[in-house]
């Protein structure tokens, strides 16, 4: 793949380089870790029969929250990142808005969810709320940047035809940009919606609400079986959200 | 498309009135839910803390301000590790999940009937499970530490590695499979030269995406104990050393962004 055969023999030297110095500064304690297996067959063993009964409702609070926090998050994420999105687009506005529109898209896509909910529960208190402020900064920074990648690649034939016939600002907007991109951002808009529930799990852990926080109670108790009915549950509704979402993505489409 | 009769001028609409209808009751349904939820939200917060907020964040931000510059020197062996961390993870991922991808190829699977359900469940599950809660069973297992970081990053990728790379085997070209079948090789000379030459592209790209996203996924593993530079962040936050805190996110900025930055380049390299 590589013509320079110097380059490609120059690369491979590079990597084998890197992965001795990589796996020699990594210190692995192997003595724990071997006595860390049978501990490890025992903590996946006590996993074993998965108790949905004993913490079920807990179990059902926490789904029920991050349910809900996964709906507001991406309704409210994508509603805030439209704006932001067409600022960010070339061919739409002016120098100074891009810049500032990418701005807000790079900060907010860099930074993990789970950092983004430190903070939030630091200024908004714990629960739901400063979760759900989380994953919606994170939808705008991931919609926003889709979004505007769409447009930017958007046919101009059609929107210079709109434009040709007269139309405001608003009007060439909603007959010849959103038409285009519309298929595309819904079933982007429910993939994110995949991604938010996932991340819902884990915006908990530090204290934003969800099932997140049921599971990290369970493994502060040692409940390991009840951790495993959670980790079942949370599979399971991923499964579910993406079949369903998978099928209205092709009938939108 | 339809036309509706308005008095005696038939006038021109985009959808059937059923249609109509349709989309009316879907905008009707989901603003019901999202407001029902909002609700839900809403009575478990202390709105208290929420209107407090503005005033927190002035303070939090003089606090973080000027970040400690001098601490950076302490933050090069962190990155390393969060870089090693993405890295091998990446790698033991790509190893891992590459007999994955061909199990639950429609096309290369050995059995459609029992190999490819097995290979499929151990793609979602691997991807339905955050790499933090990876880390969080992985750091009781193996104890503290980079490896746990490094089996966590590869646990969670597998799926995702696996997911792309079968949907790519499932796309190839079959005729080109034919003509090396048609040459009398065996099983894994098809393999090897009529299936990878035409994913190894889509292979490549995938695993440098991948290891973007396991940069940005690795500068949190320290949060629960996994290594790299999460465990200072946890550590300064913990502390209140806000000054150390605002340093920290900006290496991780950094760290993104010429991540990014190479990433996009290598991609654009290959495809």
């Amino acid at each position: 793949m590589i013509a320079n055969p110097w380059l490609r023999h120059g690369l491979w030297l590079g990597a084998a380089v890197y992965l001795a110095l990589a796996l020699g500064t990594m210190d692995v304690n192997w003595g724990r870790v071997a006595e860390g297996f049978p501990r490890g067959r025992d903590f996946v063993a006590s996993f074993f029969p998965p108790d949905f009964t004993s913490r079920w409702d807990s179990i059902l609070e926490g789904i029920l929250e991050s349910l809900w926090m996964t709906v507001i998050s991406t309704v409210a994420g994508i509603v805030l990142s439209v704006p932001v999105g067409l600022g960010a687009a070339r061919n739409l506005s002016i120098k100074p808005v891009y810049y500032a529109c990418r701005a807000i898209l790079a900060v907010s896509r860099t930074f993990p969810e789970i950092i983004l909910a430190i903070f939030c529960v630091k200024l908004f208190g714990f629960g739901p709320f400063a979760g759900f402020l989380a994953l919606s900064i994170a939808t705008i920074g991931f919609y926003g940047k889709l979004l505007a990648e769409d447009i930017e690649d958007m046919d101009p034939v059609q929107a210079e035809a709109i434009k040709a016939t007269g139309a405001g600002w608003f009007q060439w907007l909603n007959y010849a940009v959103q038409p285009q991109v519309m298929p595309r951002m819904i079933g982007l808009g429910l993939y994110r919606f995949d991604i938010n529930f996932r991340e819902s799990a884990v915006v908990g852990i530090v204290g934003g609400g969800g099932i997140g926080a049921t599971l990290l109670t369970a493994f502060d108790r040692y409940e390991y079986s009840s951790a495993a009915a959670i980790l079942l549950v949370i599979i399971f509704i991923v499964m579910a959200v993406e079949y369903t979402s998978g099928y209205i993505r092709r009938w939108v489409q | 498309m339809s036309v509706v009769t308005k008095g005696d001028v038939p006038v021109w609409r985009r959808r059937t009135t059923p249609e109509q209808y349709f989309i009316w009751l879907a905008w009707l349904v989901g603003t019901a839910i999202t407001v029902y939820c909002w609700k839900l939200i809403s009575d478990k917060t202390l709105w208290i803390f929420v209107e407090d907020a503005p005033r927190q964040a002035a303070d939090m931000a003089s606090r973080m301000s000027p970040p400690a510059w001098s601490y950076m020197s302490k933050l090069w062996i962190p990155l390393w590790d969060t870089l090693n961390i993405a890295t091998l993870g990446t790698a033991i991922s790509i190893v891992l999940a590459v007999p994955v991808a061909f199990c639950a190829a429609r096309n290369t699977t050995p059995s459609v009937l029992f190999v490819r359900p097995v290979a499929l469940f151990i793609i979602v599950s691997s991807r339905s499970i955050n790499s933090l809660l990876w880390a969080l069973m992985l750091v009781t297992i193996l104890g503290p530490g980079v490896f746990a970081g490094v089996v966590a990053i590869g646990l969670r990728s597998i799926g995702f590695v696996a997911k792309l790379l079968y949907e790519a085997i499932e796309e190839i070209d079959a005729s080109q499979v034919e003509a090396v079948t048609a040459t009398g090789a065996s099983g894994a000379q098809v393999l090897t030269y009529g299936i990878v030459p035409q994913v190894l592209p889509a292979f490549a790209g995938i695993s440098v995406f991948r290891w973007d996203i396991n940069i940005r996924e690795s500068t949190v593993l320290g949060l629960v104990g996994a290594g790299g530079i999460g465990l200072q962040l946890d550590a300064s936050i913990n502390t209140l050393a806000w000054t150390q805190v605002s340093m920290i996110l900006l290496a991780i900025l950094a760290t993104v962004i010429v991540s990014e930055w190479v990433s996009a380049k290598i991609r654009h390299a290959i495809i």
